[in-house]
């Protein structure tokens, strides 16, 4: 039996940006890897770059006001996507590393059809004839399971609930059978009940296909039902990884307590009560301190957390890695 | 898709009918065959005019027969000021100079303010965009007339000069003075230069419109599915975002069409081109009523039928509207 081996590790991932008001730095050097089959969730709160990494990976940022670091590794397959040209990324794209959106509404273009938008994506990845082509679109919406794929193929998104887009954006996803699903907030704009009709969907594919998922998600109660590791972002950098099981029942650093005791608790909801929500906000990116970035906010701060960012390193009993001076479970 | 068609088409037509009783109303304000004759006239002169044009009779037998006419084409009206002539004579003559300077214009400027946008969009932020709104934004800001003069004087009087009576034309390769029919010589002697300003004027204005158009298409979240699916950014260019920019794009060239058949009644007048806007304008000057009336309601006309194709290209290219 040969030993596993990520099939994509990022390493020290620093993405900045060229905005009006000089260079601000959206991911900085952030390191994890995506083992095959498994699905693991970036979580954190809005701006702390979960996107950018998922878009650095894809190479889908914008072009001229974006940089990935020179020393910034993606190895995927034996390339380096970071530095990658447009024509292995396209390769890439769609085929091997798939990638669904936050907003289903809009996320597919109003123009073509159904069927079209699921053609195009076997048109660049495989040699399929048209007809082969159009079998594989109706085999694929029939998998993502929406009714009567026969007839919905020839329609247009307008004609489909937002729940059924997010299932066609699954199925355009999916169609090439990529060996990672990137998915951005997939269930963020849904309905409660139709969130969970996606997740479960997603399960299911992802076990079918046997796909590895990078779900990227501030719902911690998503990662609890879905998920197998977790990368725990905050302003630009990993601060915890962990195992759900870790991450849940043993959290280390207190930006990930603190995330923790904000979630709802079924059943636990006391009517009324506002949910504990996380003081203070997440500084700008433009002003960033020059201790722990989670200084401000930081119940258990100390006078060297201004003084000195904490590297992430492995937890002293746990060994597993957190970026804190003083990490909680430490007895 | 058909239902749509006559649908639009049956909304329109209560629009119209409006439009016509409103300008006949308008035009009957004041009597306009004493308008016409002044006060000399004699008896005669008055009922003979009067009983032409039907305006002794009560107003909707007018508004009647007026629409039949339209509707049947038929314009055999005779001109006041050019006696012998009928209006569909001066509609006849009038459209050709005018189609021949209009047509042109509209299809280059389109197609190269359509391009440049692109292009622009396509460098979003970058040198050769700057440069481009620049030259756009500038060119927007000097007047239509500026254009005409400083066209006139370099590319008639100067060159002319320069040509010193060699070459085609005698030596004057762009008129100024009257139209004559004929192609391609006649129509690069007389349609050229302002056919040139024509696209030049509009070009600032287009390049800027359809550049926005790209700009706003090119943020949209297909865009991005597109690219994440492997596409490349031709195919993104000139498939998704196109086909959606198209759109817009229709509409700013079929809200132009209408102009395609009124002309520009300050070229003409420049150019001393006897076109629709300059016919319509002179015949307004002289009080010419059968013209006036029949040239306004052929104009309104086309403005109706345009609105109704535009109707009918949204719905060709947005399924949207199509199924809705
Ligand atoms: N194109 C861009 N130009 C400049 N700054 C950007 C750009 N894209 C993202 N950023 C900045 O990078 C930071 C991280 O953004 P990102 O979209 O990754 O956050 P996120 O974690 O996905 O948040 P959310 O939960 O709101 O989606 C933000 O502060 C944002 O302002
Ligand atoms: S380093 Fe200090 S401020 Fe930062 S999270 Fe740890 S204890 Fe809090
Ligand atoms: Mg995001």
């Amino acid at each position: 039996m040969t030993t596993p081996t990520p099939i994509l590790r990022v390493e020290n991932l620093t993405t900045s940006f060229r905005t009006d008001d000089g260079v601000v730095t959206a991911v900085d050097d952030v390191s994890f890897n995506v083992w095959p089959g498994e699905s693991l969730a970036i979580v954190g709160e809005s701006g702390c770059g979960k996107t950018v990494t998922s878009k650095s990976v894809m190479r889908l940022l914008p072009e001229y006001t974006s940089m990935i670091a020179p020393e910034s590794k993606i190895l995927f397959g034996g390339v380096d996507l970071a530095h990658a040209d447009e024509r292995t990324m396209r390769s890439i794209r769609g085929a091997k590393i798939a990638m669904i959106f936050q907003e289903p509404m809009t996320s597919l273009n109003p123009v073509f059809t159904v069927g079209w938008q699921l053609d195009e994506a076997l048109r660049y990845h495989t040699s399929l004839s048209r007809k082969g082509r159009r079998e594989r679109a109706i085999e694929m919406l029939r998998l993502v399971e929406i009714p009567n794929p026969e007839q919905r193929v020839d329609e247009y998104p307008h004609q489909l609930s937002g729940g059924m887009r997010q299932r066609v954006m699954i199925a355009i996803a999916l169609c090439c059978e990529p060996d990672i699903l990137v998915a951005d907030e997939p269930t963020t704009a849904l309905d409660v009940t139709i969130q969970a009709q996606i997740l479960h969907l997603m399960e299911d594919l992802k076990k079918k296909l046997n796909t590895a998922v990078m779900l990227i998600t501030h719902d911690l109660g998503v990662v609890a039902q879905v998920c197998d590791r977790v990368i725990v972002m905050y302003a630009g950098r990993v601060i915890e990884k962990g195992t759900v099981r870790e991450i849940f029942h043993s959290p280390q650093h207190p930006y990930t307590k603190a995330l923790l005791d904000s979630i709802p608790k079924a059943g636990r909801r006391e009517h009324g009560k506002r949910l504990p929500t996380i003081e203070g906000i997440v500084p700008s990116l433009d002003d960033l301190p020059e201790g722990c970035r989670f200084e401000a906010r930081c119940p258990l701060a100390e006078k060297r957390c201004a003084d000195e960012e904490p590297d992430i390193v492995p937890h002293a009993f746990t060994e597993r890695p957190v970026r804190c001076h003083f990490p909680l479970n430490q007895t | 898709m058909w239902t749509y068609v006559v649908r639009r088409l049956l909304y329109n037509v209560p629009v119209y009918l409006g439009i016509i009783a409103l300008m006949m109303a308008m035009l009957r304000v004041r009597n306009p065959v004493m308008m016409f004759l002044g006060k000399s006239a004699t008896e005669e002169q008055i009922a003979d005019l009067t009983e032409r044009i039907g305006l002794a009779r009560p107003f909707f037998f007018q508004y009647l027969e007026f629409l039949g006419q339209v509707f049947t084409l038929n314009f055999s009206q005779e001109s006041w000021q050019q006696p012998g002539k009928t209006v569909g004579d001066l509609l006849s003559d009038a459209i050709v100079p005018t189609l021949w300077i209009t047509v042109p214009s509209l299809i280059i400027t389109a197609g190269i303010a359509i391009a440049v946008g692109l292009v622009s969009a396509f460098f979003r932020g970058r040198a050769l965009d700057k440069s481009l709104v620049l030259v756009a934004t500038l060119g927007m800001c000097i007047s239509y007339l500026v254009y005409i003069i400083f066209g006139q004087y370099f590319g008639a009087y100067k060159l002319n000069d320069a040509l010193a009576g060699e070459g085609p034309f005698d030596g004057k390769l762009f008129a100024i003075e009257s139209w004559e029919p004929g192609f391609p010589g006649n129509w690069i002697h007389f349609c050229l230069l302002p056919v040139i300003i024509n696209v030049v004027v509009a070009m600032g204005y287009d390049t800027r419109f359809y550049r926005a158009v790209m700009v706003e298409e090119s943020t949209r979240d297909y865009i991005t599915t597109a690219k994440a699916k492997g596409a490349s950014k031709r195919k993104v260019m000139f498939v998704h975002m196109l086909k959606n920019a198209m759109i817009p794009i229709i509409t700013r060239v079929m809200t132009t069409l209408p102009f395609l058949f009124v002309g520009s009644v300050l070229l003409e007048s420049y150019f001393n081109i006897p076109g629709m806007g300059r016919e319509l304008l002179t015949a307004i000057n002289e009080l010419d009523f059968p013209v006036t009336q029949t040239f306004t309601a052929v104009f309104a006309a086309l403005f109706i039928v345009t609105n109704v194709l535009t109707d009918v290209l949204y719905a060709l290219v947005d399924p949207r509207v199509r199924l809705s």
